[in-house]
């Protein structure tokens, strides 16, 4: 693989797969647009519904919050800090406990799945409590984390942790239960030793699994987090919140709400663009519904 | 049938290969049964006995699912027989050997490796070091006529395109056993002929003993030095039937021979019953 130049990846070739070749006519183009001008006026209306409904006074601003005042919350917050020191230092607290939860919950998740996944034994033996542990609402868990691990980032990365396992694990176990018999014998034929097997053929066939859970695992890190400081921390997005929510700063909640959709969404671009570049082998079947 | 030749005929095969006259490959009596899902047994195989001489191409026709594929599991090591003996070169099978080659029925190469990667798979497996695989692989994707496709992924090949991978793949181990489970039955017909002609180049460079299972009688006889043919499931052997038209041979042209039609005829005879068999048999399932 290492050594080939790339000369010959956009010659034409007797097997056809043109992989995102554009067919750039003019429908497909103005199709493209009207979505685009659509979307952009489903936003304007609902803002603009949202605030114009304040102003008249059908919607209680003081309770339910307000698009410009959201608007001036970030700001402010964003100019002249936050009641808590630094809007970013915020964020960086909320998003290292997150990656950091992410990271040992994939992991963890990973490893647990592909053992159990080779192991039928160990699976049985184990099936039944990993059951339970599943069906527990584990944000529960998250009250123990802060009374065992205390209000600093421990707790946080603990609760994240204990929410991104169960996702990854599924998914990765189930990744390595599909993986194709036929593909698994020729390995052994071909001379892969049981670890051979395991990096090369199992870890391969489960990435597909494995990879469409860190989507959602992210998002359950980034409820982690949040809630973990909900229940108690000296600072962060969470803190940030509850702070407004106890000062009746309905555009406070909002703001922060804001702020941690936009650090989702970030965290999402960087995730299929993960995805793209680890299974670039698979045909591009994934169709263009992105939302 | 008078055509029937004794199971082990050393004497036609040891001009061929005059150093050894054990079998490359021996199955002794064997049984194999299955536990089928809800808890009963299924029997598959049931005292099978055939045998194949070093360098030899056979091939093995049955009806449909009567335990061709079995067969082939058992030789390689994949499966455990459930009575009776399997001996390759001598000596009983336990675990896989490495003399052997196993080419799928199915798509069975490394989706997720390009096509340089999926046939250097093997010697890298086996622990060779990885300048001498690439190389060695790349001289191997030449001879089945991939050159320039090295950086292409499997789903960005044709069918025909990636079972030569597939062959590539099998044969850069250099088996001197291969087995071969119906690998040619997706491709249409041109494709096929052309693959055929060129598994018999390859086979005669390589001295390899084949067992080539299919349910084409066709292309059993025409690439085979001995033909055995299986009954309905519980599998035995019913025939076993000597091929002995010439080599080299052109697989396109050589149906057109008269002693081929003549060979196809006789155990077409012998396998139609059998196919017989497993149709009503499938039916009644069907109907219960």
């Amino acid at each position: 693989m290492q050594q080939i130049g790339g000369n010959i990846v956009n010659e034409p070739m007797t097997a056809p797969v043109d992989r995102g070749e554009r067919i750039d006519t003019s429908a497909v183009r103005n199709r493209r647009i009207l979505i685009n001008v659509l979307r952009v006026l489903l936003l304007v209306i609902i803002i603009g519904g949202w605030e114009l409904a304040t102003r008249v006074g059908i919607i209680d601003s003081f309770f339910w919050g307000q698009p410009s005042g959201i608007w001036a919350q970030i700001v402010t917050w964003v100019t002249k800090g936050t009641a808590l020191g630094s809007l970013w230092e915020q964020i960086a607290v909320t998003l290292e406990e997150t990656v950091l939860g992410f990271i040992i919950g994939v992991v963890l998740g990973v490893i647990s799945g592909v053992v159990l996944g080779r192991n039928r034994f160990l699976a049985d033996v184990l099936g039944p409590y990993i059951k339970a542990g599943n069906s527990i609402p584990r944000v529960v868990l998250g009250s123990i984390f802060l009374i065992g691990l205390g209000l600093g980032i421990q707790s946080k990365v603990a609760l994240a942790v204990v929410l991104v396992f169960f996702i990854v694990f599924f998914n990765a176990f189930q990744g390595v239960r599909e993986a194709d018999r036929n593909l698994l014998a020729n390995a052994r034929i071909l001379g892969a030793s049981q670890l051979q097997v395991t990096t090369q053929v199992i870890l391969p066939s489960a990435l597909t699994w494995i990879i469409a859970s860190l989507h959602t695992s992210f998002s359950f890190a980034l409820v982690g987090a949040v809630v973990g400081e909900f229940l108690g921390s000296t600072e962060g997005l969470g803190l940030l919140i509850q702070n407004a929510q106890n000062t009746f700063n309905a555009n406070g909640v909002f703001a922060a709400m804001v702020i941690l959709a936009a650090v989702a969404l970030l965290s999402e671009f960087l995730i299929t663009r993960l995805e793209n570049s680890l299974i670039r082998w698979r045909p591009n079947t994934v169709s263009d519904v992105t939302f | 049938m008078n055509i029937t030749v004794p199971m082990i005929d050393t004497d036609a095969r040891s001009q061929r290969m005059p150093n050894s006259t054990a079998p490359a490959i021996e199955l002794e009596n064997v049984t194999k049964r299955f536990r089928t899902p809800n808890g009963q047994s299924y029997t598959a195989l049931r005292d099978l006995s055939m045998s194949v001489a070093p360098g030899e191409f056979c091939a093995v026709v049955g009806p449909t699912g009567c335990g061709k594929s079995t067969t082939l599991g058992l030789i390689s090591g994949l499966d455990r027989p459930s009575g009776g003996s399997v001996r390759v070169m001598g000596k009983p099978v336990q675990g896989i050997d490495p003399a052997i080659g196993y080419v799928f029925q199915s798509d069975a190469v490394f989706p997720w490796k390009n096509v340089l990667s999926n046939v250097a798979a093997g010697p890298l497996f086996r622990g060779q070091p990885k300048k001498k695989a690439m190389q060695q692989a790349r001289e191997w994707i030449a001879r089945v006529g991939l050159a320039g496709f090295e950086d292409r992924y499997p789903h960005q090949l044709s069918g025909g395109m990636r079972k030569r991978v597939a062959l590539a793949q099998t044969f850069i181990n250099e088996p001197q056993i291969l087995l071969m489970d119906e690998p040619f039955s997706a491709l249409d017909v041109q494709t096929r002929t052309l693959m055929e002609d060129e598994l018999l180049n390859m086979w005669s460079s390589l001295k390899a003993s084949v067992v080539f299972v299919t349910h084409d009688l066709e292309e059993a006889i025409s690439l085979a030095d001995r033909v055995f043919v299986l009954t309905a499931g519980p599998a035995t052997v019913k025939g076993v039937y000597t091929i002995d038209l010439p080599r080299p041979r052109n697989v396109a042209e050589i149906r057109f021979e008269p002693r081929f039609v003549q060979l196809y005829q006789e155990i077409w005879e012998d396998l139609r019953n059998e196919v017989m068999i497993s149709y009503e048999r499938t039916k009644q399932q069907g109907g219960q």
